[in-house]
């Protein structure tokens, strides 16, 4: 896998994950030339394309687009299910996950990718076994109140 | 699924004001970055969104550079800035208080902070190898989540050159009782191995571990490593296929825990996975692949219950890789994808069906994907699909006509964006034609005939390159049809050159055609107003050929020695070296020219501004170089070689890339007598590979119309009986095979245009054979065994050793080898044989039991070493390979001025062979058998032992001889036993001693050069000294004088390829020159020299 972006029916970014090392320029231009792409298809079209050597995966889902980028030897279905257990998984973790958990959590949408891609590959591919390591990263569930009472308090001092 | 996120708030600001919306949302609605994520959604144009980023950002950078900011603060700073990133605002002052987060903060921070480290930075940035104490100590903490995030952080970025100082601690990894740092270590260790595999080589034998590791997790992440792997070399891997059978019939089992599954699917990523590794393993060998496909079977028959088409579709092509029978049992399901809708799945048909085509199925299968090509509008899918038909179309067309027409279509629809090869290799077929003249005779004939009313119709609308094949062919072959005159072949070529879109190089095609052709007289006029017309033209090859055209046509006798028809293209000597023209080099150097410098030396010169260190022996040596001043170091060759590159048709070969294009750039009818008195096709052809730019209106007109058909392009349902047709067509000729067939390519019926004199490589019948005897003895890893604790009950586990006991059994019958090992060794334990070896195959965790029989024979053999060999060292003794009757082992003994290859046969069985004959060849060796061959008769159980003697002949990495030994049996049959045996070219590298002097002179006269920056050795010594010395003692070669920084090599490979090495200290590096008259041998050599420098 090169890269998985997450962007909105306005083609605004929400996530963007680079699995190789890539300059901004290339980045940029990654980013400008799949929102294109992507938006610019008709409904009812299948969801792989080819661009420059890579393989293009996307999926809509309500008004996000999932767009992942793979090396042309790659199966392209299975991708596409990468996709889908990436939304599953972020669905488990939200709770009948949205757009607006996506922007307002991103970091935790990025925290549960690592879990479930690492350098690339599939890193797990239980949903269960990704949903326990992502639940004990937040082990410090306590913690996480406690930070959002110093949060509200931070506001309140300022 | 989409059912669950189809409630996605799509009015944005509407619901940013409900706060009753449910979880996270809400909370953070009323963080800062809440109010700015809300205050971004309320603007209506870009440049109020600019305006408050821009102020966001400011707020930002005054909070983050405040001495009182605590991390907790810091933490929600760095996610606002990540949020700004995202937009695309740059938050570079914020990428150093990211790292300080990660350091300082505390576990929840500190995840932030890596987050925005990844987010922020890339491998290459500077500020990373300030992260590197942080990841450091963090994966030495106690806190699991802190290892988690160390590693991967780790596995995303990390600077390349300081993998070195965490390798060690995650290497560790491997054997943390937790298995999602496991897991995670073997990841982080492939994403080493993917950007330094050399830092990784010495842990190979932990990925085994890895692969054997009771949690699935941690086995699934280490197939990543070892696809990998096996891509790069696959057999050394062959004895973990039955380990990756065995993991693959337990997934498509269901053995694994419910939770891998996947929409019912169980783990398709593993399974995808284990397809591929096993593929790569299968490939080009059919013993392998033989243990895995009962498990392959299975795996499809479950995909298709699954009723996902597509899926088993791809399972099904990696399958026919190895066996095209199996496809047989799924026709009707690839025809009514075949059928299907949709494009995609269409064209993996497509890719399947070509993977099955035989000689009795090409015709159907052929014109599929024609059909497929006209309603394709995807470049990349036409140039791919063109490909594949014209591979077909040469390898099994049932006649001429087919062929032509076959190859016109193609020529037509693939258009120039075709691979040039296509062309070439079609005009080569042409030219080289067939055995029989009467055939060969008919095949350019039936091409003729089918361009002459191609050009009569509207040329216009006829791709470049195929208006190029055209004019080729009929500039050759048209006077084999009687009733055509020249005059009008003439005049339609004629008709070509005034077409407006003609490029400059199908025009110049053309006029070769012309010149070829026009024989004085009548055609006169028209050759004349053409060649008028071009002489003058702006392009110089044009120009050229118009002034050949014009002299020739006036000088048959000349035009009958420069272009004779019917010459054999393959007796064509070309002088790249471009020879002839040196006095006129030296001339122009004499008369002042600046003399010619390399690509790679102008670069240098660029790059480097110190005037002294761009020369290695530059001043600051003391060779004395009277003769030769600095400027004019070249050599002859290069320098006419480069004066030949200006000249006229420079810019042909400048856009080719591989090395046999160079010749373009050599005019084609000069050599080193002048003239040359052959033609030459080969390379008109290869000119076809510049690709033209401009490409026919009538071309893309066709697309337009085409375009504009396929929305309306809907299958019609075919009647089943259609189908059934039409899959007895596609799939003839499967069942019939008696001999499974690799590739389903490689087809036992003879091939209808075979190329001549091309060197067929030794490749996989000897590998085949080799294989035979390494999966035997290679034992199974422990990797059952382990998985099976983990995944299966005890029933199952019982039943997995059955089915791993079977295997071996099957393995047995199939080759026999086990037989005669067991025979061998102990022949009275064969009662309790199926115990024993199930023992072997399943527990095996030892490499014990099988290593007795090889360990025993070598002892043996050691005393068949000739006599005047046995003082010399000598590698180990290896088997090659062995069956019911003969075993094969061979070593390689080094001597100071040649390298003996010595190969023991070992007739085993019970009774004597006849006429055995042993034949041993290389494609990179010079072979030559010492004393006599072994021959004729072997008594049972005695020695036969062969000697070779090895040089080298091409260089090249790995070097390999491959042998036969053909013999009869007492009963008359007569059997062939096929081996391989490979060779380190590091044993033919002898020290090569001259004086500096000597070295001066050579190296000026070396042509073929290679740079490349090596590690230093830092022990103690000086590294210069150092790594030389580690370089003399490793490779054997001779350092013929260190200088201060700078150091001078010299060796030779046997039994005289001279190598100079030009060593110097540049920044931390060796920087290395080598030079060499052999090609491939510097890039040889400075592999090996790496691999030296390594395994210190």
């Amino acid at each position: 896998m090169r890269f998985m972006l997450l962007f909105s029916r306005q083609g605004k970014l929400r996530l963007q994950k680079w699995f190789t090392s890539m300059s901004d320029r290339e980045k940029k231009k990654i980013i400008r030339d799949m929102t294109t792409m992507v938006l610019a298809r008709q409904p009812r079209s299948c969801n792989f394309m080819q661009w420059k050597d890579l393989k293009i995966v996307y999926k809509r889902y309500a008004s996000l687009y999932f767009c992942l980028g793979v090396e042309s030897q790659e199966n392209e279905l299975l991708a596409l299910e990468i996709i889908h257990r990436y939304v599953e998984l972020l669905d488990k973790y939200f709770g009948n996950v949205c757009e607006l958990d996506i922007i307002f959590n991103f970091e935790k949408a990025y925290f549960i990718l690592d879990e479930f891609l690492m350098g690339g590959e599939v890193q797990e591919t239980s949903k269960q076994i990704v949903n326990r390591s992502i639940e004990a990263s937040d082990m410090l569930q306590e913690v996480r109140f406690t930070d959002m009472h110093q949060t509200l308090q931070d506001d309140r001092l300022e | 699924m989409s059912d669950v996120v189809e409630k996605t708030l799509t009015a944005l600001p509407s619901l940013l004001s409900l706060d009753s919306h449910p979880g996270s949302a809400k909370l953070s609605s009323t963080s800062k970055l809440g109010n700015l994520i809300r205050g971004i959604t309320e603007l209506t144009s870009k440049h109020e969104e600019e305006k408050l980023i821009q102020h966001e950002l400011l707020a930002i950078k005054e909070q983050v550079s405040s001495p009182n900011t605590t991390m907790r603060q810091m933490k929600e700073l760095m996610v606002r800035s990540i949020y700004c990133e995202m937009l695309g605002y740059e938050a570079s002052f914020s990428y150093i208080h990211a790292i300080k987060l990660a350091q300082q903060g505390t576990v929840l921070e500190k995840r932030v902070g890596y987050l925005a480290v990844s987010l922020f930075l890339n491998e290459s940035h500077e500020l990373l190898l300030l992260l590197v104490n942080t990841v450091l100590k963090d994966l030495q903490s106690t806190n699991l989540i802190e290892v988690c995030m160390a590693l991967t952080v780790v596995s995303q970025m990390f600077p390349k050159d300081m993998i070195p100082a965490i390798l060690p601690l995650v290497e560790e990894k491997l054997n943390h009782p937790k298995e999602i740092i496991r897991r995670k270590a073997v990841l982080a260790l492939y994403k080493f191995y993917l950007i330094a595999p050399n830092q990784v080589q010495h842990i190979h034998n932990k990925f085994r571990k890895a692969l054997c590791d009771k949690d699935p997790g941690v086995m699934t992440a280490s197939l990543h490593i070892y696809l990998q792997m096996i891509q790069e070399n696959p057999d050394a891997y062959k004895d973990l296929t039955p380990s990756f059978v065995t993991i693959l019939k337990q997934v498509v089992g269901g053995k694994l825990p419910m939770d891998f599954n996947y929409h019912t699917v169980p783990a398709p990523w593993l399974q995808i996975q284990l397809l591929r590794i096993l593929a790569l393993l299968g490939k080009n060998d059919q013993s392998t692949s033989e243990v895995m496909y009962e498990v392959l079977d299975e795996s499809l028959r479950r995909a298709e219950m699954n009723h996902n088409i597509t899926y088993g579709l791809k399972a099904l092509t990696y399958v026919v890789q190895q066996d095209p029978k199996l496809a047989l049992q799924h026709q009707m399901t690839i025809i009514e994808c075949l059928d299907h809708p949709d494009l995609i799945i269409k064209r993996e048909t497509l890719e399947l069906l070509f993977r099955i085509t035989n000689a009795q199925n090409v015709t159907v299968i052929v014109e599929k994907m024609l059909e497929f090509l006209c309603i394709s509008e995807d470049d990349h899918t036409t140039i791919d699909l063109v490909g594949k038909v014209a591979e077909l179309a040469e390898k099994y067309a049932p006649d001429n006509e087919w062929f032509i027409e076959t190859m016109n279509t193609v020529f037509s629809l693939g258009g120039d964006m075709m691979q040039p090869d296509i062309p070439n290799s079609f005009l080569k077929l042409l030219s080289e034609g067939f055995d029989s003249v009467e055939e060969d005779r008919k095949l350019k004939l039936f091409a003729v005939n089918s361009y002459v009313p191609l050009l009569r119709g509207e040329p216009g609308k006829l791709p470049q390159r195929f208006l190029q094949v055209i004019s080729w062919v009929l500039g050759e072959y048209s006077h084999l049809r009687e009733d055509l005159e020249p005059a009008e072949v003439l005049s339609l070529l004629a008709k070509l050159l005034d077409m407006k879109n003609s490029s400059s190089e199908t025009k110049s095609w053309v006029l070769m055609a012309m010149t070829k052709l026009c024989k004085g007289g009548t055609d006169a006029s028209v050759t004349q107003e053409v060649s008028e017309t071009y002489s003058s033209s702006l392009d110089t090859v044009l120009r050229q050929r118009a002034h050949e055209l014009q002299y020739l046509s006036q000088d048959p006798e000349l035009r009958a020695r420069v272009l004779p028809r019917g010459a054999n293209p393959e007796t064509l000597e070309v002088d790249s070296s471009l020879s002839f023209l040196d006095r006129f080099v030296s001339e122009a150097l004499a008369a002042g020219a600046a003399p010619y410098k390399p690509p790679h030396q102008r670069q240098e010169e660029l790059d480097q501004s110190k005037a002294l260190s761009l020369e290695p022996y530059g001043l600051s040596l003391p060779i004395s170089m009277s003769s030769c001043s600095i400027t004019d170091r070249q050599s002859p060759t290069l320098l006419s070689m480069s004066s030949g590159l200006s000249g006229d048709s420079a810019d042909l070969s400048h856009k080719g890339g591989s090395s046999a294009l160079k010749l373009d750039g050599v005019k084609r009818v000069w050599g080193r007598e002048g003239y040359l008195a052959q033609r030459e096709p080969v390379e008109e052809a290869a000119q076809v590979e510049v690709p033209s730019p401009i490409q026919s209106p009538g071309r893309q007109g066709e697309g337009d119309s085409l375009h504009s058909q396929t929305p309306t392009q809907t299958p019609t349902p075919e009647p089943e009986q259609e189908k059934q047709q039409l899959a007895s067509s596609l799939f003839v000729g499967l069942a019939s095979q008696s001999s499974v067939s690799l590739m389903g390519k490689s087809e036992p019926t003879p091939q209808r245009f075979r190329r001549k004199a091309k060197g067929q490589g030794p490749g996989s019948s000897f590998n085949a054979s080799e294989q035979i005897s390494s999966s035997l003895i290679s034992p199974p890893s422990a990797v059952d065994n382990l998985l099976c604790n983990n995944l299966l009950d005890s029933n199952n586990a019982s039943e997995l050793a059955e089915q791993t006991s079977q295997l071996s059994q099957r393995l047995t019958t199939a080759n026999g080898t086990c037989h005669t090992e067991a025979e061998l060794t102990e022949p009275d334990t064969k009662g309790c044989n199926p115990a024993l070896r199930r023992d072997n195959c399943v527990v095996a965790a030892d490499p014990g039991p099988h290593d007795d029989p090889g360990r025993l024979t070598e002892v043996c053999l050691d005393s068949y070493l000739p006599a005047e060999l046995s003082g010399l060292s000598h590698s180990e003794i290896a088997p090659l390979c062995a069956n019911q009757s003969l075993n094969l082992s061979a070593c390689h003994v080094q001597k100071e001025d040649s390298l003996i290859l010595v190969v023991f046969i070992i007739n085993s069985s019970e009774s004597a062979i006849q006429q055995m004959l042993l034949q041993v060849d290389s494609e990179e060796l010079e072979v030559s058998c010492l004393c006599d061959s072994p021959a004729g008769e072997m008594t049972s159980h005695s020695v036969a032992v062969g000697q070779y003697s090895l040089t080298v002949k091409r260089p090249a990495v790995h070097v390999e001889v491959v042998g036969t030994v053909s013999y009869q049996l007492p009963a008359g049959t007569s059997q062939s036993l096929q081996f391989s045996y490979k060779v380190p070219l590091t044993s033919f590298i002898r020290p090569f001693v001259v004086s500096t002097e000597e070295y001066g002179t050579m190296w000026l006269s070396f042509s073929h050069d290679t740079k490349q920056n090596l590690t230093l050795i830092n022990d103690n010594q000086e590294p210069l000294t150092a790594t030389l010395n580690a370089l003399k003692k490793k490779l054997q070669l001779h350092v013929v004088e260190v200088i201060g920084m700078e150091g001078i090599v010299a060796c030779r490979l046997l039994q005289d390829l001279p190598c100079l090495m030009h060593c110097r200290v540049n920044a931390g590096w060796l920087a290395v020159w080598l030079r060499s008259p052999v090609p491939d041998l510097p890039d040889c050599l400075i592999y090996h020299c790496q691999r030296a420098l390594q395994s210190l």
